[in-house]
């Protein structure tokens, strides 16, 4: 069967639970993932270096529907534990001379630990008490950064070196993008199957109703944290891969606008979507773009001379990143995930939707 | 060990912590009301000092015309910001809510850095500035001033919610939405009514630290240290959340007062409410003073 009907008339548990409802959705998403492959003989190093964005980013993020949209927690400090990440894989290839190809997964599993720290009063906590508990931990792991010097590098910053495998040096956008394309399919898939396993489904039983679902004999403070270190392990492996690609990571990048930034591309790729995180970062990191390219298209106008808009293009886009919060919880609360579901669901019914 | 250190530390505590006060009182009353988590409140603070101080330097308004038309403005911004944003999210998710103001914050920061500037900039002198000694303590008039209103609007505060009859308004609709409906309150007006009084309260405080210290965006950091004072005092308590004000504004400066005498770590001013902060919901996940949901199913 290659065309979906249109309706649901799964025969078993386990047509349900497929990742791909069609062999023609898995040829597809095949060719798409082929057809990246040759994206750095045909695109600009700036074009793939957005690429590259949009690939550690989308980890990030997917890391956070993992804790907000699936478990129904939510967390201020992000960027914290992504920052936990890049400084710690650094840290493991300076210190002990481990090859970075492995210190990325190993920064993911300590960035995890550290989670697991900040994750045991969350356990007890939900809705705002936890939002206020984890904006604590993003400035008191801010304070850190600053403050430990033998781990970040203090105000200097760290230096970090180029992923290494079989000799080959991994230093350029064009190298690189394979390194960030193998890990993101990699922690993409594991997402998508972990929601299929019975602790994927348990954290989704947390998020509908913790109630019945600790009645149902789930252990509300074991999936809270759990889920708590598994966003903390994206969230790490994105740091790293952050940090491999900059060779450089400054103290100050990981402030709160960074985890709102975080949370932004949660919301607007769809609470609840292993594909809608990966949007919603595209979103967030073309949407900077967008910006420039308007402040670019009006600049010399009336309207730039009035608005100054040449010099305080940061500050658009931050307001933009605000803006892009509210009117999508306003106007459109389930992301693009939901609008990319319309969109198919359109389509399948085409020419007779009603 | 200074005692003299010491002593002077604790007062500026008090003097700052009252601002909390007053900053976590408005974001208590906006929660109380609407169950909406403001991670705006120091926004609110921040574009009312900007406001006043706009009016003030560019129109050259004197302070008691331009003080009041600031304050007008931020009722009116109160009750937009109320009824565009946030009315169509009631009945979503606590974490949509958060996220909005989360938002708001971000939005309104940004805005602000773009009309007005990153430096800051000094408040006409509206009052003389003297240092007045005080049992051997130096003190500014502007912080006793500053002291005195948190004083007379924690006052205003009691009087709107015991004797008025829009606090007893807000109060009933804080009890039981439902309940407070079919007695004839217009809950939509309470929740404008609580934004706009919250936004007023906030852009007074704002105004405050303004004259004393300048105006900048530095200002939107008042609004997160509200998160330690709410939870020390409780999320539904006005007058906790005053208490707990003062004790983050105390905290603060004594652990100012360790750190200078000997640990040398640095900026542990800005860090130790929140590490209070993480060991209180450690050990009491609902904050000290908050009342535990008991939930039924």
């Amino acid at each position: 069967m290659s065309l979906a009907p249109a309706g649901e008339f799964h025969p078993s548990y386990r047509a349900d639970m497929t990742i791909f409802p069609t062999k023609n959705s898995r040829r597809a998403l095949m060719l798409g993932i082929f057809l990246l492959c040759f994206a750095p003989l045909v695109l600009g190093r700036y074009e793939l270096g957005l690429l590259i964005n949009i690939g550690f980013m989308g980890i990030a993020a997917l890391g956070l529907n993992i804790l907000v949209g699936f478990t129904g927690q939510i967390s201020i400090g992000h960027a914290a534990f992504f920052g936990v990440g890049a400084f710690l894989s650094a840290y493991l290839h300076e210190r002990f001379h481990i090859p970075v190809i492995l210190c990325i997964p190993l920064a993911g599993l300590g960035t995890a630990v550290v989670g697991l720290i900040f994750g045991l009063p969350a356990a007890r906590l939900k809705g705002l008490y936890l939002a206020i508990a984890t904006l604590a931990a993003q400035f008191i792991l801010e304070d850190f950064f600053a403050r430990a010097q033998w781990f970040t590098g203090g105000v200097a910053g760290r230096m970090t070196e180029a992923v290494e495998l079989f000799g080959v040096k991994f230093d350029r956008e064009e190298s690189y993008f394979y390194v960030v394309l193998a890990f993101t399919i990699i922690m993409f898939v594991m997402a998508a199957n972990l929601m299929r396993t019975r602790d994927g489904r348990a954290l989704i039983a947390v998020r509908d109703h913790y109630l019945s679902a600790e009645v149902m004999g789930i252990n509300l403070a074991y999936y809270r944290t759990l889920s708590f270190a598994i966003s903390s392990f994206y969230a790490g492996i994105a740091g790293a891969l952050y940090a491999h690609y900059l060779f450089f990571v400054s103290v100050e990048a990981f402030n709160i606008l960074f985890s709102i930034q975080f949370l932004a591309m949660v919301i607007i790729g769809g609470l609840g979507s292993v594909m809608g995180s990966l949007m919603g970062a595209a979103f967030m990191v073309l949407m900077p773009e967008g910006v420039q390219a308007l402040a670019d298209l009006l600049a010399g106008s009336w309207i730039d001379r009035t608005l100054k808009l040449g010099t305080s293009i940061s500050f658009l886009r931050e307001m933009a990143i605000g803006a892009a919060i509210i009117l999508f919880l306003v106007f459109e609360p389930d992301g693009l995930a939901h609008r990319w579901k319309q969109i198919k669901a359109y389509w399948k019914l085409y020419p007779f939707s009603h | 060990m200074e005692t003299g250190l010491l002593f002077q530390l604790v007062l500026n505590g008090l003097i700052v912590g009252a601002l909390y006060g007053v900053v976590a009182m408005s974001f208590v009353l906006i929660y109380k009301a609407s169950q909406v988590v403001n991670f705006a409140q120091g926004e609110f603070m921040l574009i009312g000092a900007w406001a006043c101080w706009w009016l003030l330097t560019y129109w050259q308004l004197p302070f008691w015309i331009g003080f009041p038309v600031a304050l007008a403005f931020m009722t009116i911004f109160g009750v937009v910001l109320q009824v565009a944003v946030l009315r169509p999210l009631i009945g979503e998710p606590v974490i949509s809510v958060i996220m909005a103001t989360v938002g708001l914050s971000i939005f309104f920061q940004a805005l602000m850095k773009w009309m007005f500037g990153v430096f800051a900039q000094p408040f006409p002198a509206i009052f003389p500035v003297e240092r007045i000694r005080i049992m051997g303590l130096e003190v500014q008039s502007v912080y006793l001033l500053s002291i005195a209103l948190s004083l007379v609007i924690m006052l205003g505060f009691w009087w709107f919610f015991n004797f008025s009859k829009h606090g007893l308004a807000m109060r009933a609709t804080a009890f039981d939405q439902q309940v407070a409906q079919s007695l004839g309150i217009s809950v939509p007006q309470v929740f404008a009514m609580s934004w706009a009084i919250s936004a007023v309260v906030s852009a007074v405080a704002g105004v405050v630290v303004g004259v004393v210290s300048g105006v900048s965006s530095g200002l939107s950091f008042y609004g997160i240290k509200v998160f330690p004072a709410v939870i020390l005092g409780g999320l539904d308590s006005v007058v906790g959340a005053m208490l707990g004000g003062i004790i983050v504004g105390v905290l603060e400066n004594l652990a100012q007062y360790v750190d200078s005498q000997w640990l040398n770590w640095g900026n542990m001013t800005n860090i130790a409410p929140f590490y209070a902060l993480i060991i209180i919901l450690l050990i009491k996940p609902y904050g000290l003073f908050g009342t535990r949901n008991i939930e039924r199913v």
